[in-house]
């Protein structure tokens, strides 16, 4: 029944559709990961350790790949905010995830520069490749592809983010399945990096 | 002739190090900076007519002067690191070729402002560049250059690199405190302006990283020197993003007298396959698009103005003609609807609208009206929200209406996009 008395539409129709995350397996920082994380507060004054959040969610990636009710709720313990200051987080960066991902997240940047050079191709050929529509991950749990916005290095269009850490630019349609079989061969080793570094080193 | 400044060692290997960067001069404007009062190099900043490079064009002496001297509060530098603007990439070949400049300018910049800690919110994405600078900061507080009693002045001056997670209205200074403060980058009310209430309600200036890498070399060759490079009102040198069909995309410094024609044709290398030029993009997504009849215009703040667009973050893309203006409003559209921060309700609902017209018409479902459609629902966004994203995302949709109407009318009565792309994906696989 609707908490409205007349409200002539079915059942369902006042069910929040606000989505709360799984809680997932118990979680807890690992040492190395705990004290990364005190590290990083000494940053900010004693009272602001709330600052460290984005970074104490990173660090939840790292260990678990994605980020879960429980580790939401952990995060909140040892930052010393609520579990809704995190969520509030989660659910706002593009960055986390909260659902399992792949080992490789290809990150195809979608916005006009690359555009124009081609990335709309790029993503169609990714996606037929690895037979998975974008936001998919392949059943062999190798790869996900996501569209992302300018990455900020527009004059190596298309540019290519993986896992959120490691580039690979000016990547073309006809050469996707030398990116994926170079993931699964050397791993993101595999990957052109940052065009300065490489160029101009 | 002008020589490039804070570019000119960016393609030598070793540029981004400690050793290279003392070795060409580096850290001694901070010597000269430690010896002056904090009101002196506020004045010079101010004299040399330095204007922000994050988009505004603010002069930076001034913004600086309006933190209040007499609050006993701790005082704070933010450097906007966030680089997102669709075209955008000077910050990045800074940050990755040149810390040191950025360093030692906010040492110098925090002296001003009497700030004893400065944070530099990097992008998330910039992952590979905040590695490095983390590993050059600590050769930067080993030598004596940042940290506690800098050089033996009895000056401190802390310097923290903060990753942010993806999310361009971040880059909105009071948007980045937000984040900064480990919450949603949603931008504040103003006023107060931060330079009285910002990080942790404290004095805090936000400046943009090219803004603050022309800081070091203000106190080196005077604010005469630098106040004589380019336009009046518009000093300094200045970097150029140049992207899209042009056959040398790149970042290029130049004085701001410069025109739209010289970066493409000159130091860009002109359009690919020679084809014509339709439409520039000459300061970020967020700036009108303007015509090849206007390619003389002077890339300056004014001069840009002027033209009818902005420069904005100074990216300029430029599109051949054989792009469709109804799917370059759509693309940039869909990145303004991703990154609406939600706060206010006409840009958050209106940019939906705005997406979800133009998706009709590019499908050709388009009817008459929608142009029409498209302008109200623009009318109802522009200078009705709370920070000026609202105005960045109506930018290329109007000004696509305005010069390419006829395109637009040809696409709605056809249902079909009246020019070809080779660089589009027969079936695009957009997930919405
Ligand atoms: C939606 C939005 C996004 C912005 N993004 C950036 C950015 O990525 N980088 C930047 O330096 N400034 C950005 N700005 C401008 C900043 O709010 C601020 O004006 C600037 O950092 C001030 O530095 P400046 O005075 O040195 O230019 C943005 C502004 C808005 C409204
Ligand atoms: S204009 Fe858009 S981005 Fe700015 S506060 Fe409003 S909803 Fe957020
Ligand atoms: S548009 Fe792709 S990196 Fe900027």
């Amino acid at each position: 029944m609707s908490f409205h008395p007349q409200m002539p539409y079915g059942e369902g129709w006042h069910k929040s559709e606000r989505a709360t995350a799984e809680p997932g397996p118990p979680f807890a920082f690992s040492a190395e990961h705990r004290a990364q994380l005190e590290e990083l507060c000494t940053h900010y004054p004693p009272e602001r350790r709330k600052s460290a959040i984005l970074a104490a969610l990173y660090l939840v990636q790292a260990q678990q790949g994605y980020i879960t009710g429980n580790a939401m709720r952990h995060v909140a313990e040892v930052i010393g905010c609520t579990a809704a200051d995190v969520e509030d987080v989660v659910t706002y960066y593009v960055m986390f995830f909260t659902r399992p991902v792949g080992t490789y997240v290809l990150q195809v940047c979608r916005t006009l520069s690359c555009a124009l050079n081609g990335a709309e191709q790029v993503t169609a050929a990714l996606c037929r490749h690895l037979q998975v529509a974008p936001n998919q991950t392949t059943a062999d749990g190798m790869f996900t592809v996501m569209e992302f916005e300018c990455l900020g290095a527009c004059d190596r269009a298309p540019v290519v983010m993986v896992n959120n850490e490691h580039w690979h630019e000016c990547q073309r349609p006809e050469d996707v399945a030398g990116l994926v079989d170079g993931l699964r061969t050397g791993g993101l080793a595999s990957l052109s990096t940052c065009h300065l570094v490489k160029e101009r080193t | 002739m002008f020589e490039p400044v804070l570019t000119r060692h960016i393609n030598e290997p070793e540029a981004y190090t400690l050793d290279f960067y003392v070795r060409h001069g580096g850290y001694q404007p901070l010597r000269t900076a430690l010896g002056m009062t904090p009101e002196a190099i506020t004045d010079a900043v101010k004299r040399s007519g330095l204007r922000g490079r994050g988009g505004a064009g603010f002069p930076t002496g001034l913004k600086w002067s309006f933190v209040p001297k007499d609050i006993p509060k701790p005082k704070y530098l933010c450097i906007n690191a966030d680089e997102s603007e669709p075209g955008t990439f000077k910050d990045h070949v800074l940050l990755e070729r040149n810390p040191h400049l950025l360093f030692e300018g906010c040492v110098i910049a925090c002296r001003a402002i009497g700030a004893t800690a400065c944070y530099i919110y990097i992008r998330g994405e910039f992952f590979h560049l905040q590695e490095q600078l983390e590993a050059e900061l600590v050769k930067a507080r080993a030598a004596g250059y940042v940290g506690r009693n800098i050089l033996g002045s009895g000056v401190d001056c802390d310097i923290w690199v903060h990753r942010g997670a993806g999310a361009y209205e971040a880059g909105e200074e009071t948007a980045l405190i937000e984040s900064l403060e480990g919450k949603r980058a949603q931008p504040r009310l103003k006023p107060p302006f931060p330079a009285v209430v910002g990080l942790y309600g404290c004095p805090t200036v936000v400046n943009n990283v090219e803004t603050i890498c022309n800081v070091p070399v203000i106190i080196e060759k005077g604010p005469e020197w630098f106040a004589a490079i380019g336009p009046e009102k518009n000093s300094g040198p200045k970097l150029f993003c140049v992207s899209g069909h042009v056959k040398k995309p790149g970042v290029y410094e130049a004085a701001m007298d410069v025109t739209l024609r010289q970066l493409i044709y000159d130091y860009a290398g002109g359009i690919r396959e020679d084809r014509a030029i339709k439409a520039i993009i000459p300061g970020g997504s967020s700036t009108p698009v303007l015509l090849p009849d206007q390619l003389d215009v002077q890339c300056s703040f004014d001069g840009l103005v002027a033209a009818g667009s902005m420069l904005g973050s100074a990216a300029i893309i430029v599109m051949d003609e054989t792009t469709s203006m109804v799917w370059a409003a759509k693309n940039l559209i869909h990145f303004y609807k991703h990154e609406s921060c939600g706060k206010c309700t006409p840009c958050r609902e209106g940019v939906d609208w705005l997406y979800n017209i133009l998706d009709k018409i590019e499908r050709g479902d388009g009817e008459g009206r929608d142009i029409d459609l498209l302008l109200s629902v623009c009318d109802n966004i522009g200078g009705k929200t709370l920070c000026p994203f609202g105005d960045a995302e109506i930018a290329p949709v109007l000004s696509t209406i305005q010069h390419f109407r006829a395109e637009y009318e040809t696409y709605i009565r056809t249902g079909e996009s009246p020019v070809h792309s080779d660089f589009r994906a027969d079936e695009p696989v957009a997930a919405h």
